[in-house]
């Protein structure tokens, strides 16, 4: 695609002798990606084999994150996992999610890997703007999947109250409550949903727009927060599937209450 | 009275222009409450009068000094001695992304260059010009910006790539935020930010943000948004569809 120039003079970043190496920081600044890399690899591998595995996410009214809406009772002959209908939902939202670009661009990509450091020099760098990684731009398609999947997974987790005629409570149960918790932070408090709900008004002052102004503001607290509630969400799925996995082979586990 | 220094910072200070330099060592005497600011002027009352440093205010306000300390993009007035362990050697580099015109000094006129390109506030002629808090709240933390321009030197599409060409880097979206979100201004930069200042060469890393002596959450207050704002006129054509058939005028959608 031309591009058209901004401006007549184009200076470029000083090099040596003023600059030599990747970088002048003498702090630890490798660590925070490392190890964002770290978590993401183990939680993408073991997210892959949960969803191949296809076995041991469902005992009782107990239902995996990860076979959540339960595609067996719609598709019961099913030939392959129904993780594999369900997961890339979730995995776009957060592969197109502003926060989780800044941790993978700079512990994947490199692009760059900590603040004034760097690793590649390319002229014709372009970001976002060309294909594929202007599909972020779809970030909030992502978001109108992700509502109804978090709305399931509320769903999932309040029927394991009630079942067999009578209330019940269990600290699977309450793991499910806080993952769904979590997962709701994370979701409603999305980029994408700030602006929908009130982000792309000019004026809040006027009487019709007072609405979309208290939203943009609950919104707007749960988005300052926006990395916590990422990485916290991600690892109470993780949590909550293992533990239903565990449950799953030994059913004492759930620790029922009452 | 003040008590006499017991100790002695070791400072890196490049000194040359952009072809030619080098790296001079100094030993400078700390005091209590001690910026970097304050030993690059020690040396050059007592050193090296010729040592080239902008600065004005030294109080964080006037966004001239801005440097690299130790390879952090800095204020070095707002950068204290007493962070450094005794022993750490300091280095002070010029900003790594604009030319060097002599030691610690750039020139950013290219920033003044782009600033031009972008459409100025622009009211309505009968504009009602009450303002209520909620509608300023936004647009003010955007003023904040004192132009140090230490966004633009850690972006690292700016720096190490280079889209000095295309790209009109953090600090002028800021700028434009706060024109687009002004609830008075009547102006459409939306074209402007995809096609000529290429919004979509950010990838939202967020060095801006961390280096901004401010506290300007310029990406997730300026630069996202205008993401969103981008994405609704140009790549979400259901949302496009649906504004179309129900009528709603963009302009008067956003009062």
């Amino acid at each position: 695609m031309t591009q058209s120039k901004l401006t007549e003079k184009v200076p470029t970043s000083n090099s040596e002798p003023a600059y030599s190496g990747a970088t002048a920081r003498t702090d630890n600044w490798w660590v925070e990606p490392l190890l964002v890399a770290i978590v993401f690899t183990a939680f993408g591998i073991y997210a892959t084999y949960r969803a191949f595995e296809n076995q041991y996410y469902e005992f009782g009214p107990y239902l995996s994150p990860f076979y959540s809406p339960n595609m067996k009772e719609f598709f019961p002959d099913l030939p392959f996992s129904a993780a594999l209908l369900i997961l890339p939902f979730p995995l776009a939202f957060r592969a197109t999610c502003y926060y989780y670009r800044k941790a993978y661009y700079r512990s994947y990509f490199a692009h760059p890997p900590g603040c004034a450091v760097t690793w590649f020099k390319r002229k014709g760098y372009t970001g976002e703007f060309d294909f594929p990684f202007n599909l972020q731009n779809l970030h909030r398609y992502a978001f109108y999947f992700a509502v109804p999947i978090v709305l399931i997974l509320w769903y999932d987790a309040l029927k394991t109250l009630w079942y067999d005629g009578g209330l019940h409570l269990s600290v699977l149960t309450l793991v499910m409550l806080a993952n769904c918790a979590l997962l709701s932070g994370y979701t409603f408090g999305c980029h994408a949903c700030r602006h929908l709900v009130g982000g792309h008004l000019d004026s809040f002052s006027c009487p019709e727009n007072k609405h979309s102004y208290k939203k943009w503001q609950r919104v707007t607290a749960l988005n300052e927060k926006h990395q916590e509630w990422a990485w916290t969400s991600l690892i109470s799925v993780a949590i909550t599937d293992i533990y239903i996995r565990m449950a799953c082979t030994n059913p004492s586990l759930a620790f029922q209450l009452f | 009275m003040p008590e006499a220094s017991t100790r002695t910072a070791t400072l890196k200070v490049y000194r040359g222009d952009r072809e030619k330099g080098e790296f001079k060592t100094y030993k400078v005497p700390v005091e209590a409450g001690m910026v970097v600011l304050d030993a690059i002027h020690y040396i050059q009352q007592n050193f090296d009068p010729e040592l080239a440093v902008r600065w004005n205010c030294k109080a964080a306000k006037c966004g001239s000094c801005s440097g690299e300390v130790n390879g952090m993009p800095s204020l070095m007035c707002k950068t204290r001695m007493d962070k450094f362990r005794p022993d750490e050697e300091i280095m002070v580099q010029p900003i790594k992304t604009f030319p060097i015109i002599k030691d610690l000094v750039t020139d950013v006129s290219w920033n003044y260059e782009v600033n031009k390109r972008i459409t100025p506030f622009t009211p309505a002629e009968d504009a009602n010009w009450t303002f209520y808090q909620e509608d300023i709240d936004r647009v003010q933390e955007f003023r904040k910006c004192i132009e140090c321009f230490l966004c633009q030197n850690v972006c690292h599409v700016l720096r190490d790539h280079d889209r000095k060409d295309t790209f009109m880097g953090p600090r002028f979206m800021v700028r434009t935020a706060g024109l687009e979100m002004h609830p008075l201004d009547e102006a459409d930069r939306l074209k402007f930010l995809k096609e000529e200042g290429h919004i979509g060469y950010c990838n939202i890393t967020k060095c801006c943000t961390e280096v901004c002596p401010e506290d300007i959450h310029i990406t997730d207050n300026a630069i996202i948004p205008l993401k969103e704002r981008v994405v609704d006129e140009f790549y979400d054509p259901i949302g496009k569809f649906i504004r179309g058939v129900l009528g709603v005028d963009k302009k008067k959608a956003k009062k």
